[in-house]
């Protein structure tokens, strides 16, 4: 197969007329519809509206043409809104959600030229690291389908991976750009907190939650980013620090470049073939003139069961929202309340009724959610819970101090830190659903940029003997995206990686 | 074995307990396996409890500075067709979400 186009090779074909907006959006739906089937990427297709959207900027070129992104197809993980496209987060609860406002991230995109063709699929409300959550099913991965393509935003690395779009916009809590861009070896790139406004992203964990790119290079990881940063007034949490150039960063040039490396916490763990893999890339970098120094994470090793008290906790009030009343999924209840839960007071007559609200809402959710966002909805309002706030959720977020002190003393010394994306390569489908501890420790190397809010970039660096993808994950300094994607770039300047493509 | 300072072990009441916190209502399957996975999770996160935090700060937000207020001014918003439009049992000419009876 030839080099699929990235995002860079679209937008410049289509300036120079050699494309037209139409053919290459036509291409997209046709190569969705080729693989799709066997993949499940997707949970909305919008065609009708990708193809008059492209008419309209062919009919119209000379104003459209040199918008950063004209004609490029994208692909939108379905928990962020999109105006008049249902949006459902793979949840039952929103399977017929239909948003009367994009997000800000969507809008910025379409007014840079790219033509939405669908919504992604991904984990439910992007719990998870498998894209198993989904209430319609899984995602298969593109380079071995009997294989998770990681999570929790595997429609959208599927769907770049699948080279259906060169571009899809993804949501990170806790590696769920990173994670599944590693697993179907291409880029995934997790901006610094606050800088890609929120609005319009189903919140999970609003402490932790930022929207990316996926892409198949890392220069169009930084086009995109160059797109969809910035301050907004509908986001309080979003940044006004000025957007860098950020393509313009990507010099080549590392020779100045200190790459930390936090050798101890990678002792354990590890499966050998990704630690051969991440070797061979800081030698990689190293070669082009990097230099390597050891930094000390020590708190790192208890970045997983401090996300899972902090996430979780945000989440169970974030959650608290789908409650039948305004939007989405309401289970029917006919009259007085048909089953009551324990604890109710059902017997004394004016509480029956009261009774039918809460019935409504108990059953709404249960029926609404699946088990991994009831499990996490539990154990987030355990942890808030009179009693235990302070030794569970207080303790974490005391934990999360000590997390983020370990990357500031390290940026004194180092301009990123390298750390494997995945510690292992990816897993078979129901490999890891039965047991939520051992599917949370795909995450023990993305969620600490998220506690302490930093930007990473998950870069191809490798397959296992198996040819499943392996990931080099690159940690910046806050607001350092440029920095962050100059060292991505100079990587992928040196390896061929990037360039493979899986047979489907 | 680590030394546990709580409950590793979580009971079925307290798990319905819960729930009832959250507004699930769980089948009792469901009941029994998070009352399991619960506890495991649990396990796993008191690492977290052992370590010294002495005179550390909790972080909530990473957030550098506090984000600049609006102006208070009015401005459009959705229209009560927009709002309703995804509700489960709108009243369109009230403009209103309609809920099961609460009082009598």
């Amino acid at each position: 197969m030839n080099q699929p186009p990235t995002v860079r090779d679209i937008r410049d074909l289509i300036r120079q007329r050699a494309r037209s907006v139409t053919d290459v959006c036509r291409d997209a739906l046709a190569r969705l519809d080729a693989v799709n089937p066997s993949l499940h990427a997707f949970n909305t297709v919008t065609r009708d509206r990708a193809i008059a959207r492209a008419a309209e900027l062919d009919r119209d070129l000379d104003r459209w043409r040199d918008r950063p992104l004209v004609g490029v197809p994208v692909a939108l993980k379905d928990n962020l809104c999109t105006r008049g496209v249902r949006t459902t987060a793979s949840s039952r609860i929103l399977e017929t959600f239909v948003p009367p406002y994009d997000a800000t991230a969507v809008a910025k995109l379409e007014a840079s030229g790219a033509i939405v063709i669908g919504k992604t699929n991904c984990d439910e409300f992007a719990m998870g690291s498998s894209t198993e959550n989904s209430a319609f099913g899984p995602t298969h991965n593109p380079w071995a389908l009997d294989r998770t393509p990681g999570g929790s935003s595997g429609g959208s690395a599927a769907a770049v991976a699948a080279n259906i779009a060169p571009l899809a916009l993804g949501s990170d809590t806790g590696g769920s750009i990173r994670q599944p861009a590693a697993m179907c070896g291409i880029v995934g790139l997790k901006p610094t907190y606050g800088r890609v406004s929120r609005y319009g992203l189903l919140a999970f964990g609003s402490s932790l939650d930022q929207i990316g790119p996926l892409t198949r290079t890392v220069h169009d990881a930084a086009l995109t980013l160059q797109v969809i940063a910035g301050g907004d007034a509908a986001d309080a949490t979003s940044a006004p620090e000025p957007v860098a150039d950020y393509a313009g960063a990507l010099t080549g040039d590392v020779r100045s470049t200190r790459v930390g490396v936090p050798s101890r916490l990678l002792e354990t763990g590890v499966d050998a073939e990704v630690a051969r893999a991440f070797r061979a890339a800081l030698e990689t970098l190293a070669a082009r003139g990097a230099t390597l120094v050891d930094v000390e994470l020590p708190h790192a090793k208890y970045a997983t069961p401090v996300y899972y008290l902090v996430a979780t906790a945000e989440a169970s009030s974030n959650l608290a929202r789908y409650d039948g009343v305004r939007y989405g999924f309401r289970a029917p209840i006919d009259g007085p309340a048909s089953r009551l839960r324990p604890g109710d007071k059902s017997d004394r007559g004016g509480d029956n009724e009261r009774d039918a609200l809460r019935t409504m809402y108990a059953q709404t959710r249960e029926r609404g959610f699946g088990a991994e966002v009831k499990r996490r909805i539990m154990l987030g309002t355990y942890v808030l819970s009179a009693g235990y706030y302070e030794a569970y959720y207080l303790k974490a977020q005391r934990v999360r101090t000590l997390i983020l002190r370990d990357y500031d003393r390290a940026f004194d010394h180092v301009d990123v830190v390298a750390m494997p994306t995945s510690p292992t390569p990816p897993f078979r489908l129901g490999e890891r659903v039965a047991d939520p501890v051992q599917m949370y420790l795909a995450d023990v190397f993305t969620v600490s940029a998220n506690l302490a809010g930093l930007p990473a970039i998950s870069v191809p660096c490798g397959f296992t003997s198996a040819r499943l993808p392996i990931g080099l994950q690159l940690t910046g300094r806050r607001f350092d995206e440029a920095a962050l994607l100059r060292v991505a770039d100079a990587y992928e300047r040196d390896t061929e990686w990037w360039k493979q493509t899986p047979e489907l | 074995m680590l030394a546990f300072t709580m409950p590793a072990i979580f009971t079925l009441e307290q798990v319905a307990a819960v729930a009832r916190l959250a507004e699930l209502e769980l089948a009792p399957n469901e009941v029994e396996m998070f009352a399991r996975q619960l506890a495991g999770i649990l396990t796993y996160a008191d690492q977290v409890r052992q370590i010294d935090t002495t005179d550390v700060p909790p972080t909530a937000s990473v957030l550098t500075r506090h984000a600049s207020d609006r102006a208070d001014q009015v401005r459009p918003s959705l229209d009560p067709d927009e709002a309703l439009a995804n509700a489960p049992e709108p009243a369109r000419g009230a403009a209103l979400f309609k809920v099961p009876r609460v009082i009598g």
